[in-house]
């Protein structure tokens, strides 16, 4: 079974068709990257992922559970909603880290928060956070960040920043990890940190959607790649094929754009 | 003559503080939801919110006192309110009003992102609004606070315009019974003193909250 299964999204804003009937699989261990141009729909793709959108048809399962499904005429409830989110990690392109916490806090916040509603969490209060905060200097120190721990966002650089925001997904140790174009927002010299990261979890096995316009990038770390454009899937499969043998005259245009 | 004059100017200066207390115990919480209205959802509430918080703020403070003051007798012949009831409602409409766009501005200020990395994150509307936000409006909300708050110091003196015998009208007085001018001088100190009080306090907030950009 594929731990993710979205089949048939749709989206419009407006008159704007932004996802047409979009399918893919994800299988446990592997990394998607999804290249196409600007407005092809990427972005929504994955806000739809994490019910920041909420798509006008079509079905998402994880590890075989539905958790949308447009058809479904029983709305989820906002609580629900909440916790499938938990299945998805998402960095953001302009990380959205908190400005009034440190690297640290950032990265325990939600662990904390969320520990609150464990049955146990009045008895072992102590040994939880303690776990929680265990947990975010063993992460924070993985994208190596260990010297920055009491850092405020303002004190840390772009990559630095997104290094942090890396952590805070990992943190709640998410089924899936999505990014969105994570380093389109950094200087061209700081680009190296976030993707050698990003390249770490692939070695790993972490389940990951990447949005990237990183070519070179894409085709040493996924397992596959899905073009988009559109708000279609124009073309899907090994980086081998998609990169070396595109089928699809779009992917062409768009591949040689790129590889200038 | 510097005690009595002393003495009265401490009476009138009793008011002037009653006035700015209650006016701003009043107004923050009105004003924040005002500020909510104004940017519901329901389009009828926010612009009828929106339309109310335009008179108000593009009409003068003393001429909503003089209209709450006269107002209700002369158009419904009701009883007149007492004075200092009458400046209070003034105050506390008006003030609610300067109030909200500020919060709002403040709310509307801080990105969209900052609600969805916390939505992200598995966090209800509640930690993400007081875990999250709530710091960073306050923060943005300072400085533009800490003006108005200092120009609601000086407005209390319009209180006097329908005889509300706050700390000027009380100076007033000695030019008028005494011909002296130097009551009204040593009126204008306490304002300063005031105002550079609030000033000191709100200096330290700002930069108690310098910590984060
Ligand atoms: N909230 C929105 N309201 C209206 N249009 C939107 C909204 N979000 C995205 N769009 C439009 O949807 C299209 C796809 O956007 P996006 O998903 O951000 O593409 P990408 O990430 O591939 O650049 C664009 O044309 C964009 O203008
Ligand atoms: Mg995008």
């Amino acid at each position: 079974m594929s731990i993710l299964e979205v089949s048939g999204i749709s989206k419009h804003f407006g008159q704007t068709e932004v996802l047409n009937s979009i399918d893919f699989t994800l299988e446990k261990g592997q990394a998607l990257a999804i290249i196409g141009p600007s407005g092809s729909g990427k972005t929504t793709l994955l806000r739809c992922l994490t019910y920041l959108e909420t798509p006008d048809s079509g079905k998402i399962s994880v590890n075989g559970e539905v958790i949308f499904d447009a058809d479904d005429p029983s709305q989820l409830s906002e609580e629900k909603k909440r916790l499938n989110r938990l299945h998805f990690g998402l960095v953001f392109q302009s990380f959205n880290l908190f400005p009034q916490y440190t690297a640290l806090q950032n990265v325990t916040l939600a662990g904390e928060l969320l520990a609150k509603e464990r049955p146990d969490y009045k008895q072992n209060k102590k040994e939880i956070l303690a776990d929680i905060r265990r947990n975010a200097e063993d992460i924070l120190a993985s994208v190596g960040l260990s010297d920055r721990l009491g850092s405020y966002p303002h004190q840390l650089s772009g990559g630095q920043q997104q290094r942090v925001a890396i952590a805070r997904a990992l943190a709640l140790k998410p089924d899936i990890l999505c990014f969105d174009e994570p380093t389109s927002a950094l200087d061209p010299e700081l680009t190296g940190e976030v993707l050698k990261v990003i390249r770490g979890l692939a070695e790993r096995n972490t389940t990951m959607v990447i949005v990237t316009h990183e070519m070179q990038f894409a085709r040493d770390v996924a397992d596959n790649i899905l073009f988009m454009a559109d708000g279609v899937v124009v073309e899907y499969g090994p980086p081998e094929e998609v990169f070396g043998n595109p089928k699809e005259d779009r992917t062409k245009q768009f591949l040689e754009r790129y590889s200038s | 003559m510097l005690v009595t004059v002393t003495l009265t100017l401490l009476k009138g200066f009793g008011t002037t503080c009653a006035i700015f207390i209650i006016t701003l115990v009043c107004s923050l919480p009105l004003g924040l939801i005002i500020a909510f209205g104004a940017m519901s959802r329901f389009k009828p509430l926010k612009w009828l919110i929106k339309t109310v918080v335009w008179i108000i703020r593009g009409t003068p403070l003393m001429l909503q006192v003089i209209i709450v003051f006269y107002g209700p007798g002369l158009i419904f012949g009701w009883d007149a309110l007492e004075r200092m009831t009458a400046v209070l409602i003034a105050f506390v409409i008006n003030y609610s009003c300067y109030f909200s766009e500020i919060f709002r501005g403040g709310i509307e200020g801080i990105p969209r992102g900052q609600y969805e990395a916390g939505q992200v994150l598995g966090m209800t509307k509640r930690q993400i609004f007081f875990k999250i936000i709530l710091l960073q409006v306050v923060k943005r909300i300072v400085p533009p606070m800490s003006n108005e708050i200092i120009t609601l110091v000086k407005d209390t003196s319009l209180a006097r315009i329908i005889a509300v015998r706050e700390i000027i009208k009380e100076a007033e007085t000695y030019i008028a019974v005494k011909s002296l001018i130097w009551p009204l001088f040593y009126a204008g100190a306490f304002y300063l003193v005031f105002c550079g009080l609030l000033t000191l306090l709100f200096g330290w907030i700002e930069k108690r909250l310098s910590y984060f950009v």
